[in-house]
């Protein structure tokens, strides 16, 4: 459980960590937080030649306000959003999202950039990502380029992001006064990695849903944003009998991995029992 | 002071930061040994390449079994003759049997530079089928040998009479799951062998210094009393620390090859694959009942995932199992038959509560499958059954870790009574049932469990006075973290009258006293304790002698007192014990014809073990939706004979009870179809933290002293493990309505869901059912 052998890059700017990913190629990786790369260097899973710490560009952390959206920086660590006042729909859904993730000392360390980088199928952030239909912006010596959270998230593990590339920030559309959101999930102990996570956000206006939007993390080789259910609660009253049927279609279109943590099927029926438990719940 | 909550003794290096773990220590000019293990489950191996290894920067060498010229490691307990086929060997030489199986070592000056060269030498393994399953037929083990290395029978009285003439039989099959313990501190061992002196020293000793010497020595073939093993501070032993593993003796061979130390430190992801596993057991077992309750016979038969190797616990896990398994009940008949069968697994051993986890967990949901099917109460199951104080001593016609098994004092009902009382059980059950009316799946299963403790033979101590009046007491046995020292201290201070500051335990180095047992089996209260109480009676009787000459008075008017003798009733004759120290210095003691040196042995020996027993209650609440199993209370009644420190005896049976816990709920090495270990790190090993764990409420009664020791202890280190299992199997079925539903360990959320499901099933089709 030692590292293999690997150079330490420390970056003083984007400009450096940039030059120094186009120059070192492919063996090398951007380090943030740590708290997922240093594990699997550990365990020899994974081995960069070459490090590229990022973890001292102050620029890159920290959430801005605009009118229609916020963006956050890449090295905002989970903790600062589980803190976090922006106001509305969004600030409770990154507030209560940001609670989830791991144990407070992974918290404090633990980026939402890297969370987006490293893309486990089950964070909260790659499910927050593809649920508010993020756009990250991502750099390299060529220039600045944004990818659609829908484009972003590839496979597990793995996204559109180039060896050069370094993920700077995160934009995420503000939600108005009519969203209700909930973050529900289930893991088998507190902190770790959730078996299935849900998470919703429904526009509603006088007990009628609008824009329903519905993620699964845990359920397939990335996030999933659940059509099935989103159709079932788009134009219906926000009530039990929309909820159980967005829930059963929900459960009934995802087809999970298994692992020992759970089967398939038992993945499927937390589908269902934890999107009902997050459309009760829901909240401004 | 014995009876008192004093703070614990030892934990000041520990708060400091000043403790010093296998980790800490350092000589100079080591080498850093990584161990190659094997990455496929079982096969042929043909070849072992280490040229790629050899030529990185700081690597002093490759060696593999070819270059071994050692035998496999022997037994430290209990062995039949037909297990030794199936000891391990140091490193494998034709077959590697597990994943994580040693099958070779790269020396390195570096701990890193270790772990780059293991990672390029090439193994050779021509992969064979797995062994997974240990109630699949045995397999062949080697040319002569099959996989079940020990058919284990045990048992008394007419059972087929007693099934035959029975109005009831109650059967089942049930489960306990592939978990072990997991001490914070993983192993650690440096080896310093001398040449020319020819002696080895290791540090990095743990639980048994004196019995590993022994193992040790005898595999190198060096005179045991030029290895000194020597124990650091322990990070946690659980049974599993500190037996003689392959590694140990690694670090030994190659430091007697370089003739430098040699260091290896073992990481987590090794010790999840190479660290004895344990349980792992299905039983078979069924009851003869009478009308009214009363079981007259109990059928057992059981298999054990034993895994690759009989290890150096050898037969002590199922012959425990056996002899334990009828508790605290009376039994007439009893019939065991275990099968130890060897998988492709991590080999096993003991894990606290070694085979009392297991059997209580197969007896009382027997005694639970009784209870339901006679539509009684379990608990009225378990009074009617129960041996009775006035049967006490109370011999079962079988023998358990060699000795008798003779139940030496108890009154297992006055404990259920104290229970309910204590923890109002009746109002906690009223309180649940509200709950469950309003449609909480909430519930409380109970368990009752006999333990063991205090195995003998012996315990030898020594204490001595210095000219300050400092007191050391040194004995072999071991310190792993659970407060030995505070008793030893306790029990000390309060046979000499002195404070607890002026003593220092010395304990697990093997050049400071000849003999020891060690630290294992919940012995070490009963076994040291009582030999540091015959040595400090005989240090007393030393001292009252001395200042009896010194004061010119009788030793009868003498009393000790603060640390000093005086004649009774004149406060101011006090001579220091530090002042008939200095006077039996070898050059003054003729003065006053006495032997020099303020210094006593004690022994203690017994052929018997004492019998703690306790009741274990567990409150859970399952979530319905998600199956998941959230314990809500732990109430544990546990009767100690004595509690020398009922802080620690608390401390043992809190921490005991999140391990019962954890292997209820969480923690189990699987495989995969192909025999791979799917659980080598803590996020697949799912140990319970602090938000699974609930409040756990301890009561400790003190009716039952032991006969058989002169401080009327019984042990107390395993009592909050034995019946976790089974109380949190019964509070589950309890909470979802379904009668003994569990009938496997550990209760996977999927499992319970699964439960759920059936629960709600059957309540919609009752006919007349909401
Ligand atoms: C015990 C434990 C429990 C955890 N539980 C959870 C949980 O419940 N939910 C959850 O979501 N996560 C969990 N995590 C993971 C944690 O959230 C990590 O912090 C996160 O996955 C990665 O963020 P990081 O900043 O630590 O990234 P790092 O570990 O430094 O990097 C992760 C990956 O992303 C790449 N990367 C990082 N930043 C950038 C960037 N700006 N541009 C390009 N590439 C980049 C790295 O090269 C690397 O491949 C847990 C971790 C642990 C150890």
């Amino acid at each position: 459980m030692k590292p293999a052998p690997f150079d330490y890059i420390p970056a003083a700017s984007v400009a450096e960590a940039v030059a120094a990913l186009a120059e070192l190629g492919d063996g090398s990786k951007v380090l943030a937080g740590g708290q997922s790369l240093l594990p699997m260097m550990n365990f020899r899973l994974a081995r960069p030649d070459a490090l590229v710490d990022i973890g001292g560009l102050g620029e890159l952390r920290g959430v801005q306000a605009r009118e229609r959206f916020i963006e956050v920086g890449a090295l905002t660590r989970h903790l600062d959003l589980e803190r976090t006042g922006v106001p509305g729909p969004l600030g409770s859904l990154l507030r209560s999202a940001g609670a989830q993730v791991g144990h407070l000392p992974i918290r404090t360390r633990g980026t939402f950039g890297g969370s987006v980088a490293h893309a486990d199928p089950a964070s909260e952030w790659c499910v927050l990502a593809a649920l508010l239909d993020a756009t990250m912006t991502v750099t390299s010596l060529a220039g600045t380029r944004t990818v659609a959270a829908a484009d972003f998230f590839t496979t597990i593990f793995t996204t559109a992001l180039e060896p050069d590339e370094l993920l700077t920030a995160v934009t995420l559309p503000r939600l108005d006064e009519s969203y209700r959101v909930a973050v529900v999930e289930f893991a088998r102990r507190a902190g770790d990695f959730a078996i299935v996570a849900v998470m919703v956000a429904c526009s509603v206006r006088n007990g009628v849903i609008g824009d329903a939007r519905v993620c699964l993390g845990g359920v397939a080789d990335r996030p999933v944003r659940s059509l099935a259910a989103e159709s079932l609660l788009a134009g219906q009253p926000a009530g039990a009998a929309a909820f159980r049927a967005a829930a059963d279609a929900a459960a009934a279109a995802v087809s999970p991995p298994a692992d020992i943590h759970g089967s398939a099927g038992y993945r499927r029926d937390l589908v269902s029992v934890l999107l009902r438990r997050a459309l009760e719940r829901m909240a401004p | 002071m014995i009876g008192k909550p004093l703070r614990r003794v030892e934990d000041l290096p520990l708060l400091l930061g000043t403790g010093r773990f296998a980790a800490d220590i350092s000589l100079p000019g080591q080498a850093h040994l990584r161990v190659v293990r094997s990455p496929v489950p079982h096969g042929m191996l043909r070849g072992v390449d280490g040229r790629k290894a050899l030529s990185m920067p700081g690597v002093i060498g490759v060696w593999s079994a070819a270059d071994l010229d050692l035998g496999p490691i022997g037994f430290r307990m209990v062995a039949f003759p037909g297990m030794l086929p199936y000891r391990q060997p140091v490193l494998a030489a034709e077959r590697v049997r597990y994943v994580g199986e040693p099958v070779a070592i790269v020396l390195a000056d570096d701990p890193y530079r270790a772990e780059d060269a293991a990672d390029l030498v090439e193994l050779d393994i021509e992969s064979l089928p797995p062994v997974l399953d240990q109630l699949q037929e045995p397999a062949q083990f080697d040319d002569q040998n099959d996989t079940e290395a020990l058919l284990h029978e045990d048992g008394y009285g007419d059972v087929g009479a007693a099934f035959a003439a029975a109005p009831h039989v109650v059967e089942l099959t049930v489960t306990v799951g592939r978990h072990t313990g997991v001490p914070l501190e993983c192993r650690g061992a440096l080896a310093d062998y001398r040449p020319g002196a020819g002696t080895l020293d290791f540090y990095g000793a743990a639980k048994v210094p004196h019995q590993n010497r022994l193992l040790l020595a005898g595999l190198l073939g060096l005179p045991p009393q030029l290895v000194v093993l020597r124990e650091a501070h322990v990070g946690g032993g659980f049974g599993v620390r500190g037996e003689v593993y392959p590694e140990d003796v690694l670090v030994c061979w190659a430091s007697r090859l370089l003739g430098r130390p040699v260091k290896w430190i073992e990481d987590r992801n090794e010790h999840l694959l190479a660290a004895n596993h344990s349980r792992d057991q299905v039983h078979r077992i069924r009851a003869a009942v009478l009308a009214d309750g009363y079981i007259t016979a109990i059928d057992d038969e059981f298999w054990l995932d034993q895994g690759a190797y009989v290890r150096t616990h050898a037969a002590a896990v199922p012959t425990l199992t056996a002899s334990m398994l009828p508790g605290p009940y009376q039994i007439p008949a009893y019939r065991v038959r275990g099968h130890v069968r060897l998988t492709n697994k991590t080999p096993a051993g003991t894990y606290r509560a070694p085979g009392r986890y297991e059997g209580t967990f197969a007896r009382e949901r027997l005694i639970d499958a009784v209870a339901s099917s006679l539509g009684k109460p379990a608990m009225e199951i378990r009074l009617s059954n129960f041996i009775s104080p006035d049967q006490m001593p109370y011999a079962r016609p079988m023998s358990a870790l060699g000795t008798d098994l003779e139940y030496d004092s108890g009154d297992y009902a006055l404990l259920v009574g104290k229970a309910q009382a204590r923890f109002g059980l009746a109002e906690l059950e009223h309180g649940l049932a509200a709950r469950r009316a309003l449609g909480e799946a909430v519930g409380m299963g109970c368990a009752f469990f006999v333990e063991k403790s205090g195995l003998g033979p012996y315990e030898a101590v020594r204490i001595s006075v210095d000219q300050s009046g400092h007191i050391d007491i040194i004995t072999g046995a071991g310190s792993m973290g659970q407060g030995f020292e505070t008793v030893i201290t306790q029990i000390c201070a309060q046979e000499l009258g002195v404070r607890p500051e002026t003593i220092r335990v010395l304990h697990g180095q093997t050049d400071q006293i000849e003999h020891a047992m060690g630290a294992f089996a919940s012995r070490l209260t009963v076994m040291a304790g009582s030999a540091t109480l015959i040595a400090a009676q005989a240090l007393r009787e030393k001292a009252l002698a001395a200042a009896a000459r010194m004061l010119e008075a009788s030793p009868r008017d003498l009393e000790l007192s603060d640390g000093a003798v005086r004649v009774a009733g004149d406060p101011d004759t006090g001579i220091s014990l530090a002042q008939i120290s200095e006077a039996l210095r070898p050059d003054q003691a003729a003065r006053w014809g006495l032997e020099p040196s303020l210094t006593a042995d004690g022994w203690h020996t017994t052929d018997h073990m004492c019998y703690p027993y306790g009741l274990h209650i567990a409150v859970v609440r399952v979530d319905a939706g998600t199956g998941q199993v959230i314990a809500e209370r732990l109430l544990v009644a546990y009767d100690v004979g004595r509690a020398v420190n009922p802080m620690l005896v608390e401390g043992q049976i809190v921490g005991g009870a999140a391990q019962g816990l954890g292997g209820a709920l969480l923690e189990e090495f699987r495989y995969d179809d192909a025999g791979h270990p799917q659980c080598t790190t803590f996020m697949d090993y799912l140990l319970p933290t602090r938000a699974e764990m609930p409040p756990v409420d301890v009561l400790i009664t003190e009716d039952a002293p032991s006969p058989r020791n002169p401080l009327g202890v019984k042990g107390a280190g395993e009592g909050g493990t034995t019946a976790m299992g089974a109380a949190i199997a019964a509070a589950i079925d309890a909470a979802l309505g379904v009668p003994l539903g569990v009938k496997e360990l550990p209760v996977h959320p999927e499992a319970a869901l699964r439960l759920a499901k059936a629960a709600r099933r059957e309540s919609t089709s009752e006919p007349g059912g909401a």
